[in-house]
This record gives structure tokens, C-alpha cells and sequence, in this order.
């Protein structure tokens, strides 16, 4: 019995288009490899040029210390202990704004309404996601500013409640956004069943969807901390950019992020203050990809259900 | 005999009661969000109005940014816009070709999901320290439009990556199998079947990543954009890729908070000329959307 001999294999396509197409994959795999590589790159090149003072700073008065006399001739003193709790105190109060109006409106559009009007509000939510951070800081400036002024008993309007309210509706919409995938995955035949036993939309909201969609409720909140906490332009023209710690809603304060926006600019490149702004820089980085993973987790924990 | 009616019980009165209470409450605040928001833009556009003309976007600012128009940095806004697009747009959909196309379900994919979320959330000023850092002095492009455009175009790649990766999720596995069961190669069937079916979504992905690209402020502060600076109405390309160039976000900036005795309105101009380019290019992504949701025939 003779075996047919096998058909060499067909030659179907040139050379040129299988090493052109061996070129594109690798482009692909590069390219995938991309973003691993830019978050490295961030945290390398933040380090390195902030890296020469870490040795030569005095830690604990670096952080807890409220002194911040970069610029001073004779004592210079690196604390930034007003500007984490300036930006702590804004991130919180917007946070107070944020979460109820936020959460409030993702369960309204998810739940509460349907056809044109929830397609229009979610239409509304992406364009207010859309306004620059540059033109939230001008509205602070020029509007709210005014309005505290006027209708509230504040010496000033730069102050921590403006940019706390600039803050929360600029995180307003991420968590719209996010808590409403949330609400989303939950699936239908819970609401199903609560319907079945005769509950009311609100019942259904407040007793199944909320413990049913917590983690992802959670993430929303959380990314919505982690835009909050990065802000930087608004901050820097509507909390009053003064180095402080406030003790009432219209004090100005300075967070971490508008201090290296409004002193990198007038720093030698290599001195010492240039130096602080970039370790201040890394401590952001820090907590918002803290942030960030603890978000991720919340979220990864809806999938796994 | 009258059939039983039915007669709500005091549970069920208070139950709609809270039903009613509840709806009112949050769709009070939707509207307490949306309505005064409106209220600020509508005062925005008519305090700006007035100075908004065409000689206003073809002059270049005078007198120290006090009189004239926004023309250089309406130019240097473009020019940031599209160089760092060029840089990102191809990354981007590349990427998520790979993160959609080839990747497994492993710890390496994690790992790249968790870059893409995390290059999102890293604060804006910290990408500018990034970019100074990294491009203008360790690359030593120094402080000009290419390095400002890069810095840019890291910050904005994971709205296209997300954006990308939706559209691919979104053509059915099918089409894939059959494309591969008549002997296509994995990458013949991305370039034939899959991409061509997605690109509506990844063009949606593009107009998004320029609107955000057009409004940020803080990656350009100091790796590329000025105070001012203006350019030559006789050449096609006023700018050159190392020259530092204006930008409308840092325009506003500078206006409001260096420049003294500016005119009132010219602030609110600029505001409403940049919000309105940002929210324009956003309402086309969204409407291009929409035309891609309603035609699409699977």
C-alpha cells in the first residue's frame, strides 16, 4: 500500500506580505506594551529629577510641617503639611457634594427615566465632562466667585467652598458615568423579582440595586476622588492659593497640585524647590494610583460576581 | 353586583408616597446640577458676545494681550491638537487591536488594563512634570510644540484606547470566525473584517481625544506653550515644531490671572471661543455615535 505523496504546501502569499504582516503584529504587541510603559516612564522621570533631595530632606516636618518657605534667604523650609490637608479638606467637601448628587443622578437616569429623557441627560453628563478644567477655574473666578461674595458671608470668594463646588461638579459626571455601568450589570431579573413582590422603583433602588451594585458604586466614587484630587487649573485660580489651614468653609487654602502649577514655572531647573515639586508631584502620583487600584479591585469584584 | 375594587392599605399609600418623594428628590438633583450650570455658560456667551467677531479670531493679540485678537493661539491650539493626534491616534488603536485582538486573559493584560486606567487618573500637572522631565530635558527637545504635543498625547491615549476597544468589542465574534475559516491570517482578518466594521466607533474615539486634547492646560504649561507670541499671516506653517507656540487654554489663563486692566469681556471671548470649539467637537462625536448606533445592521 503506497501512501500519496502530501502536496507541498501552497505558497499563497508573497514574502513581502508575510514579514509586512510579522512587522504590523510586533507594531501591535508594542504598542500594547505602550501604556505599561508611559506609567513606568511617568514614575521614572517624576523620580529621577526629584530623587537628589529625598536623602537630604527632613521627612516628618516635611509632611506634617505647615511652613512653606521655598523661596525664603536665610531659612528655607519645605513643608507641605497645609497643602495635603488643603487638598484633602477641598477633595473631601466636594466629595459631601458629589456622592449624593452624583450617585442621586446615576440611579435617576438608570432607574427613573427612560427613552428621550434619559438619552438627552446622558447626552448633558458627557458635554459637562466635557468643559475644560481651564474654563471651570474661569467660572470660579469670574461667577462663583462673585456669588459667595454676594449671598454669603465670606470676606473673600476664592475660597474653599468654591473650589469645592467647582470640584464636585467636575466629578459629577465621572461618577454618573461609572455608577451607571454599575447599576447597568446588575442583572434584570433581580429587579424582576422585587417587582414581583410588589415593590416600587425606590424599593428596588434603595433595598437591591444599591447593595447588589456596591463595588461598582464604590469605583465610581472612588474615580471620581482620584479626578478630584488631580485637578489642577481650577483649584489653582479658585481656592486662594494661599498657604493655610482652613478652619471654615471660606478660608483660602492651596492643594499639592496648584503649588507646582503656580512655582515650577519660577524654579531653576536642578534647585532644591524645583526639586520639592517634583517629589510633591510623586506623592500624587502615588495616591491617585493608589486610588486608581483600589478602584480597579471594586470594579474587578462586580465581574467576578 | 359591583366587581371588588381595589382600595389601596395604608402600607401601599405610603409606599407611592416614598415613590413619588423619591423621583422628585432626584430628579431635583439632576436639575440642581444641569440648571444652574446652563445659567453660568448662557452668562459666559453673553458677557463674551460682544467682542466675538471674525477679526477677533484672525488678529493677533496686541497692546500685551489687552486688545486684538486670539489668532496665534487659536493656531497654536490647532497644531497642538493635531501633532499630538498623530502621535496618539495610532498608538491608541493599535493598542487596543491588541488588548481586544491578541491578548489572553493573563496577568500581563491586567497589567496593561491597570496602565490604561492608571495613565487616565494620573493628575494633569503630574504628566506636565512627566513631559519636562522626559522630553524636554532628558530628550532635550527642549521646551516646544513637539515636546508639548507628546506630553499631550500620552495624557489623552486611553480615550482612544477605550473608545477603540468598545468599537472592536462591539463586531460579533462570527464575523471573525468566518473570516479565519476561509484561511485568513489573524492580522488579514483584523485589517479586512474587523477594523472596517469598527471604524466608526474608533473615529468617535479620535473626535473625543481632540476635544480633551484642545482644552488641557497644565501638560503645556511648561514643556511648550507661552504667555505670547505671535505669528506671520504669510506662511502656510507659522509655527515650526521647535518654536514654543500659544494655546487658547493657557491663553485664558494668562489673561485672567497676569494681565492687568485687560478688557472686561475679553476673558469671557476667549472662554466661550474655547468652550465652544471643545463642546462642538464633542456634540459631533456623539451625533456620529448616534448615526453608528441606528445603522448598524447586526
Amino acid at each position: 500500500m503506497s501512501v500519496p505523496p502530501a502536496s507541498p504546501a501552497r505558497q499563497t502569499r508573497s514574502a513581502l506580505a508575510l514579514w509586512g504582516e510579522r512587522a504590523v503584529e510586533l507594531l501591535i504587541r508594542l504598542s500594547g506594551v505602550s501604556a505599561v510603559l508611559f506609567v513606568f516612564g511617568i514614575f521614572l522621570f517624576v523620580f529621577i529629577e526629584g530623587a537628589p533631595l529625598i536623602t537630604d530632606l527632613d521627612w516628618s516636618k516635611a509632611i506634617f510641617s505647615p511652613d512653606w518657605y521655598p523661596t525664603s534667604r536665610e531659612n528655607v523650609r519645605y513643608g507641605v503639611g497645609a497643602m495635603i490637608i488643603g487638598t484633602l479638606s477641598v477633595t473631601g467637601l466636594a466629595m459631601v457634594i458629589a456622592v449624593p448628587f452624583g450617585l442621586g443622578a446615576a440611579f435617576f437616569v438608570s432607574e427613573f427615566c427612560s427613552g428621550t429623557l434619559r438619552e438627552t441627560l446622558k447626552v448633558v453628563i458627557e458635554l459637562l465632562a466635557a468643559i475644560p478644567s481651564i474654563v471651570w477655574g474661569f467660572i470660579g473666578l469670574s461667577v462663583v466667585n462673585h456669588l459667595i461674595q454676594r449671598f454669603l458671608p465670606a470676606p473673600v470668594g476664592l475660597n474653599l467652598l468654591n473650589a469645592a463646588l467647582l470640584l464636585a461638579l467636575m466629578s459629577v459626571p465621572i461618577i454618573v458615568s461609572i455608577g451607571e455601568d454599575a447599576l447597568k450589570a446588575v442583572p434584570d431579573s433581580y429587579r424582576e423579582a422585587a417587582l414581583a413582590l410588589g415593590a416600587t422603583r425606590w424599593q428596588i433602588a434603595w433595598r437591591v440595586l444599591l447593595p447588589a451594585a456596591r463595588n461598582g458604586l464604590l469605583a465610581a466614587v472612588l474615580l471620581g476622588v482620584g479626578r478630584a484630587i488631580g485637578e489642577t487649573m481650577a483649584v489653582l485660580m479658585a481656592t486662594g492659593h494661599a498657604v493655610n489651614i482652613p478652619t471654615s468653609l471660606f478660608d483660602p487654602i492651596r492643594t499639592l497640585t496648584a503649588t507646582i502649577a503656580a512655582e515650577l514655572g519660577e524654579t531653576a531647573v536642578g534647585s532644591p524647590h524645583y526639586r520639592m515639586l517634583f517629589l510633591i508631584g510623586l506623592m500624587l502620583f502615588t495616591i491617585t494610583f493608589a486610588v486608581n487600584l483600589l478602584a480597579d479591585l471594586a470594579v474587578r469584584g462586580v465581574r467576578r460576581q | 353586583m359591583n366587581p371588588p375594587t381595589f382600595t389601596a392599605t395604608p402600607l401601599v399609600r405610603r409606599k407611592l408616597r416614598q415613590e413619588r418623594l423619591a423621583r422628585a428628590v432626584l430628579a431635583g438633583m439632576v436639575l440642581a446640577m444641569v440648571l444652574p450650570l446652563a445659567a453660568i455658560i448662557a452668562y459666559l456667551v453673553v458677557q463674551g458676545a460682544p467682542l466675538i467677531s471674525w477679526s477677533f479670531l484672525t488678529q493677533n493679540p496686541s497692546n500685551g494681550m489687552r486688545a486684538g485678537g486670539i489668532w496665534s493661539a487659536l493656531v497654536g491650539t490647532i497644531y497642538l491638537v493635531v501633532i499630538a493626534l498623530l502621535v496618539s491616534a495610532p498608538v491608541g488603536v493599535l493598542c487596543a487591536v491588541y488588548l481586544n485582538e491578541y491578548a489572553r486573559e493573563n496577568w500581563f493584560t491586567r497589567l496593561i488594563h491597570l496602565a490604561v486606567v492608571n495613565l487616565a487618573g494620573v493628575p494633569s500637572i503630574v504628566h506636565a512634570l512627566f513631559g519636562l522631565g522626559a522630553f524636554v530635558l532628558f530628550a532635550g527637545i527642549g521646551r516646544s510644540i513637539l515636546a508639548a504635543a507628546l506630553t499631550l498625547a500620552i495624557m489623552t491615549l486611553p480615550v482612544v484606547i477605550a473608545s477603540t476597544k468598545e468599537a472592536l468589542a462591539a463586531v460579533p465574534m462570527s464575523f471573525r470566525e468566518a473570516c479565519w475559516n476561509v484561511g485568513a491570517s489573524r492580522w488579514q482578518t483584523i485589517w479586512k473584517v474587523v477594523l472596517p466594521n469598527s471604524i466608526s466607533g474608533i473615529l468617535t474615539g479620535v473626535i473625543l481625544q481632540v476635544s480633551r486634547t484642545a482644552g488641557e492646560t497644565a501638560p503645556i504649561m511648561f514643556t511648550g506653550a507661552v504667555f505670547l507670541k505671535k505669528i506671520h499671516d504669510d506662511t502656510l506653517f507659522p509655527y515650526a515644531l521647535t518654536d514654543q507656540c500659544m494655546a487658547l487654554s493657557m491663553h485664558l489663563y494668562t489673561v485672567t490671572t497676569q494681565v492687568t486692566n485687560a478688557p472686561e469681556a475679553l476673558p469671557y471671548a476667549i472662554a466661550v471661543v474655547l468652550l465652544g470649539a471643545v463642546l462642538l467637537v464633542n456634540a459631533a462625536a456623539i451625533l456620529l455615535r448616534g448615526l453608528l448606533r441606528s445603522r448598524k445592521k447586526w
